[in-house]
């Protein structure tokens, strides 16, 4: 059984069809990419699996139960599902540190002191062991993606989703980061991606996707996606991207 | 040094001395010739009065301590009844819609009516329902009508502090599994709150004068003492050392309350 499994998910913003139908699996331990030109959906699949945005039609199932019940409390599924965005999204009024440590205070009612040594061990290990007293705005933007992913961690959720996590960020920044989605993928973090890093989704996915106009519209592992596409519109999107 | 950098300093010091010497050639004309305008003696005796103004200056002081009472008390309740109404006006739960009902029309009403008519509604209207002592105080009922004018005024502000918090924040907190209850709390109006610190710097500003207003209703504040000085003594010098008062008092304010937005304005580019 899948992870994650989004069973003809649509998704309309007024007139505008966002996600046309969208099935997809993502198995436990997997790392699954999202490629497609902006605007193609890929963003607002991920919103719709964080229940960030509710969806018209179809399921979604996380460990084979259904979490797009319409009138299902969200907040709960939230927490299974950790994301990080593409500006970072840190809290400016929060140290680095106060940041990873809110939600599991807030939503598992536990204390700093529960909590602080299980996130001190995370700075440590993704080399931001002295910048966990610094605020969002002494960090620079690697770091601060780097800080939000940790903060994403420290719910201990089953899935991760990230959303073009080095698209505002320097290019001599990016492998700072990517190197954190390998560590993760290491240890079987289960990850679904959207992402414009096609050397990256060649090299680390499991599973590529290329989306257009809210379609699915060819996937497979990188190696037949992006050496031997099959549907002329994969090819003709991965010709632009070289 | 450069001849860049020395260019650039003779130019300061050339700019500097045509400011300084233009500003003394002013004062010096206004100094010769304000006196020289006719009827500006009786203006003097009248607005300038060094005798009478010895004379009020202290009793005016300790008036204005009156003033600073009563803004000392009012400007917590205000600070708390604003955030309570704004939070009701954004209230979502439909079991809520009356308080949000309510804070609507408190911010519509309070905003809508002259400070000074909302004063003797509340301020004379109150007390004289025949209430016994000490609550038919104009002191009391008095800060109540200005708690209750500010506070929708306050309420507005903070309102748009929680909307200038941008919402990929409120996104972030949602996807950890926070509550909206807990999103307002702990991401928002903390964010919301130090946003709007220098608006409502200057609501303060304009509490501090508006509590003069009170002195219709009965407390001998510092413009009512100055009234009192000007029919004792035929004079409105009193009236002017009330205004260098309050100026000593506003006008550091209005800078400082300046100065925190110009840089917030720097912080936020």
């Amino acid at each position: 059984m899948a992870k994650l499994a989004l069973r003809g998910v649509v998704k309309r913003f007024g007139e505008a069809t966002v996600c046309d139908g969208i099935d997809l699996d993502v198995d436990a331990g997997q790392m699954v990419c999202l490629i497609g030109a902006s605007g193609a959906g890929k963003s607002t699949l991920l919103r719709c699996i964080n229940l960030l945005e509710p969806i018209e039609d179809g399921e979604i199932f996380l460990d084979g139960e259904d979490i797009s019940v319409p009138g299902l409390d969200p907040h709960p599924v939230r927490a299974r599902i950790g994301m990080v965005f593409q500006n970072f999204n840190l809290f400016p009024h929060m140290t680095a540190i106060e940041n990873a440590m809110l939600a599991p205070r807030r939503v598992h009612s536990k204390t700093r002191v529960d909590v602080r040594g299980e996130i001190e061990s995370l700075f440590t290990r993704f080399g931001l062991a002295d910048r966990m007293q610094n605020y969002p705005d002494q960090l620079s933007g690697g770091q601060q993606q780097r800080v939000a992913i940790v903060r994403a961690l420290a719910m201990r959720p089953d899935v991760m989703l990230f959303d073009e996590i080095t698209s505002a960020l320097d290019p001599q920044l990016v492998g700072e980061v990517l190197d954190v989605l390998l560590a993760l993928k290491a240890e079987g973090m289960t990850m679904l991606l959207a992402t414009h890093e096609m050397g990256f989704a060649r090299e680390a996915a499991d599973k590529v996707c290329f989306l257009k106009d809210g379609n699915v519209i060819e996937e497979g592992p990188p190696s037949q996606i992006f050496d031997a596409p099959q549907h002329p519109e994969t090819q003709r999107f991965l010709a632009r991207s070289k | 040094m450069t001849r860049r950098e020395k260019y650039d300093a003779a130019q300061r010091r050339r700019s500097l001395v045509i400011a300084a010497s233009s500003t003394a050639l002013v004062i010096l004309a206004l100094i010769i010739l304000v006196p020289m305008a006719p009827g500006w003696e009786k203006v003097q005796s009248s607005f300038f009065n060094r005798a009478v103004l010895a004379k009020s200056f202290p009793k005016l002081l300790d008036a204005f301590l009156v003033n600073v009472m009563i803004f000392a008390w009012s400007a917590p309740l205000i600070g708390l009844l604003g955030l309570l109404i704004a939070l009701a006006r954004d209230a979502k739960s439909p079991a809520l819609f009356p308080l949000r009902l309510f804070g609507a029309a408190f911010t519509d009403i309070f905003r809508g009516v002259p400070v000074i008519l909302t004063v003797y509604l509340i301020g004379f209207g109150i007390p004289g329902l025949g209430l016994p002592r000490p609550w038919n105080s104009p002191y009391i009922w008095g800060s109540l009508a200005l708690i209750l004018t500010y506070s929708a005024y306050v309420a507005e502000i903070f309102r748009s502090g929680i909307d200038s918090v941008h919402h990929s924040q409120r996104a972030a907190a949602l996807s950890l599994g926070l509550s909206e209850r807990q999103v307002m709390r702990d991401v928002v109006l903390p964010q919301a709150v130090r946003n709007v610190v220098p608006s409502q710097m200057n609501m303060l500003i304009a509490l501090q004068k508006d509590v003069s207003l009170l002195s219709f209703i009965g407390p001998v504040e510092i413009f009512r003492q100055a009234g009192v000085f000007k029919s004792l003594l035929a004079n409105f010098t009193p009236y002017v050392g009330a205004a260098l008062i309050f100026l000593a008092v506003t006008i550091p304010a209005t800078r400082y309350a300046d100065y925190l937005m110009a840089k917030q304005k720097r912080e936020r580019r």
